[in-house]
């Protein structure tokens, strides 16, 4: 394999590769703020200048192609000075708005200029002035003084999201970033330019002043939006999530994700609808009540129905291993074959780039982890239907707003004798159950989803539970959580009185008589991985933080 | 038991210890007649020079609005983690004001850091030192108390400008 020097440093390359790649693959950051590993080259920002032997002047690693026996030197003299004049002249016109700025603490320019700038500023000219507080669309907020023009963010929307809608207005120290004329940054994609922006130029209207970055903890997690399961990074402050960014997988999001994703998956998280406690119909009206007491009315009033008038619906935004506890708990402690669950597609809702139809992070574990009729049972249509003809007249349903898919369904579901409900928020559908049962939603629970690609993939609690604490349950902790006491207002959190699917499930088989021994979901996942073909040899650190591709040709043979 | 043997055996004189009660007393009339240090707190009140560093306050400009911008680095540098600062969007040119203030005088150490890296001045260390609590949520201070004139401000500030 052809090499360079680096450095002093041996780097192996692939002919065709520039110098900031090679470099890249093998974990070296040279200095960059225009160039990015998805975009093309524009070379602009001039930071990355390097000094290469035999040549006659400073190059830029960005658009310079590697070859053989190259020599060279991001540290040298030469370097070292043209990389504070570049900072220099960026800083020129450059506000002093990091205060005010939201990018301050993960802002490349910030870092650059503690690390290789000068400190001190021989300007003394009054700065440029330019446009602040810019809407460019119904997301981002635009500073035209900020900028640094690198051209991120157009490259962004005309090669990634496929929409020419930015463009670079005026030149000079006039020029700034503007949308076409009568058009808006309204690419479903369009919050990604925040992310790509290395200064805050480009910020996120939802996030606008929010937290400051150092303030919160970051969980390496999934979104539950569609079924493309992209990864992402949960910010949390005083137990509440103030937004989620993209993490880089290149087999599933690259480094980006969709608006809806980020912006509307979360806030059900946060709600003042969550259901806190569990619940039970009293004269028409849901009303708390304690632990013990729903899982001795669920036990008796379960008891009291025919196998074949039971139905069990399972949850493709559930868990993997709380459908596959569920699924179990059907089959062997209720013993009934009326299993399914509801799919949630909204077909030509999907795009090539990312969005999917299937508007569930997991209809694909839900069917693995053994969600399906048995032979002779119902699938969910013919539940629904039998439900209307009262043949079925007990419902287990979890996690599933089935009223929001359809508004007949709510003419259906008041049909039966039982209605017990695992919901993380009040909706439509548990108006009209028995017994609801307080879900811990996907920020506050352990578990795998499988994304469409049959790629499973881990979820990490962010927020906390009554039931859990953050120190001792290993999750992701910022300052403020490991010196807050319970006297700091900001150290009492709101936490939920709710658990995960599958703790209730065990509590309710051991009720009914079948020991059930799951601790963690963990467990239940081993378990998994002993009984489920398509799951040997997984434990949770096996799909690690990217997640693992399951054997796809075995995958073509279940049915989906 | 042997007889205990006293280092050094006391004179007469010392045993009538009259002397040394006048010797103490002579001291004790000094002493009263010469002026004192000690202030009648709490009906006199101390008053601080400059560079005292009593409860850290927030500088409310003329117009009545408050300086700060809600930069968060005074909470990022207090070593006990004393200042929760909540910002929010305004109209106003510095885009960005503080929603919720709040000092934590239980446990604040008087350092003087969040002034010294305040980058608006809007955070100075006042001359307030009676600073008792009956209880804690007392002693947790909101933008109500915190928010103090700048011309009540003025030596602090032009002292900082000199030394800082
Ligand atoms: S707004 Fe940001 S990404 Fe776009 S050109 Fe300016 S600095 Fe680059
Ligand atoms: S594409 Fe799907 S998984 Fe990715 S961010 Fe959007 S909704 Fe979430
Ligand atoms: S004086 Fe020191 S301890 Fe007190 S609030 Fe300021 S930085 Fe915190
Ligand atoms: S450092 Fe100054 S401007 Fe920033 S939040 Fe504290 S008081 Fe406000």
């Amino acid at each position: 394999m052809p090499h360079f020097i680096l450095d002093g440093k041996e780097i192996q390359f692939i002919q065709g590769q520039t110098i900031i790649e090679a470099a890249a693959k093998v974990g070296i950051d040279i200095p960059h703020f225009c160039w990015h590993p998805s975009l093309t080259v524009s070379g602009n920002c001039r930071v990355c200048l390097v000094e290469i032997e035999k040549m006659p002047k400073l190059a830029i690693a960005c658009s310079t192609l590697a070859s053989d026996g190259m020599v060279v030197n991001t540290n040298s003299v030469k370097a070292l000075s043209a990389r504070n004049a570049v900072m220099e002249f960026l800083l020129i016109n450059h506000p002093l708005d990091c205060p005010i700025c939201d990018e301050a603490g993960e802002c490349k320019l910030q870092d650059y200029a503690f690390d290789h700038s000068v400190g001190e500023s021989r300007f003394v000219e009054n700065k440029v002035h330019k446009e602040k507080r810019v809407s460019l669309g119904t997301h981002v907020m635009f500073d035209g003084e900020r900028c640094i023009s690198c051209s991120r963010c157009i490259r962004f929307c005309d090669e990634i999201a496929g929409v020419n809608e930015l463009t670079f207005i005026n030149r000079g120290d006039k020029v700034t970033i503007d949308t076409f004329p009568g058009k808006e940054l309204s690419n479903p994609y369009s919050l990604c330019v925040t992310d790509i922006c290395p200064v805050g130029a480009l910020t996120s209207k939802d996030f606008r002043f929010k937290s400051r970055v150092w303030d919160m903890s970051s969980t390496k997690t999934i979104c539950s939006g569609c079924s493309r399961g992209c990864n992402v990074e949960m910010w949390v402050r005083n137990n509440e999530i103030l937004r989620l960014t993209p993490r880089y997988n290149e087999e599933v999001n690259s480094y980006w994700m969709c608006d809806e994703g980020r912006l509307n998956t979360f806030k059900s998280v946060n709600a003042d609808i969550r259901v806190n406690g569990p619940h039970i119909k009293r004269d028409g009206t849901l009303v708390k009540a304690g632990w013990d007491e729903v899982f001795a009315l669920a036990t008796s009033e379960l008891k009291s129905y025919n196998k074949s008038e039971i139905a069990v619906l399972g949850s493709a935004f559930a868990t993997c291993e709380e459908n596959f506890v569920l699924a179990k708990f059907a089959k062997s402690v209720l013993g009934i074959k009326n299993i399914d669950f509801a799919k949630h597609e909204k077909p030509n809702s999907g795009d090539d780039i990312l969005i999917r139809d299937d508007k569930s992070p997991n209809s694909f574990g839900a069917e693995l982890a053994g969600i399906h009729p048995l032979k002779d049972g119902l699938n969910f249509q013919n539940i629904m239907r039998a439900i209307d003809e009262k043949k079925i007249k007990a419902l287990y349903l979890v996690e599933d707003d089935l009223v929001s898919l359809d508004e007949d369904y709510k003419k259906i579901l008041s049909k039966l004798e039982l209605f017990i409900v695992h919901s993380s928020n009040f909706n439509s559908t548990t108006e009209l159950a028995d017994i609801v049962f307080p879900a811990a939603t996907y920020a506050e629970k352990n578990g795998t989803w499988i994304n469409f690609q049959g790629r499973i993939q881990k979820l990490l609690p962010a927020v906390m539970t009554v039931e859990m604490d953050r120190s001792l349950d290993g999750m992701a902790m910022s300052r403020l959580d490991k010196f807050g006491t319970e006297f700091d207002r900001w150290g009492k959190s709101k936490k939920m009185n709710a658990r995960p699917i599958w703790k209730i499930i065990t509590s309710l088989a051991n009720a009914l008589g079948t020991k059930y021994k799951y601790q963690t979901s963990e467990e239940i996942f081993d378990e998994m991985s002993k009984t489920i073909d398509l799951f040997k040899g997984l434990d949770y650190q096996r799909v690690g933080e990217l997640g693992v591709k399951l054997n796809v040709t075995t995958l073509a043979k279940v049915k989906v | 038991m042997a007889k205990k043997k006293r280092l050094k055996d006391l004179s007469l004189l010392e045993q009538i210890y009259l002397p040394e009660i006048v010797k103490g007393l002579a001291l004790t009339m000094k002493n009263m007649f010469k002026p004192s240090f000690t202030m009648e707190y709490p009906e006199v009140k101390f008053e601080p020079g400059a560079s005292y560093r009593g409860r850290p306050v927030l500088v409310m400009e003329e117009n009545g609005d408050e300086r700060c911008v809600a930069c968060g680095l005074c909470s990022r540098v207090c070593p006990a983690i004393a200042i929760e600062v909540q910002a929010n969007d305004t109209d106003k040119e510095k885009e960005r004001y503080p929603e919720r203030f709040e000092i934590n005088m239980l446990r604040c150490i008087f350092c003087g850091f969040c002034e010294e890296v305040c980058p608006e001045e809007a955070i100075i260390m006042s001359k307030d030192y009676e600073l008792a609590y009956t209880n804690r949520e007392d002693g947790i201070l909101g933008l109500d108390k915190l928010l103090v004139p700048v011309s009540e401000l003025q030596e602090r500030i032009q002292f900082l400008r000199k030394y800082k």
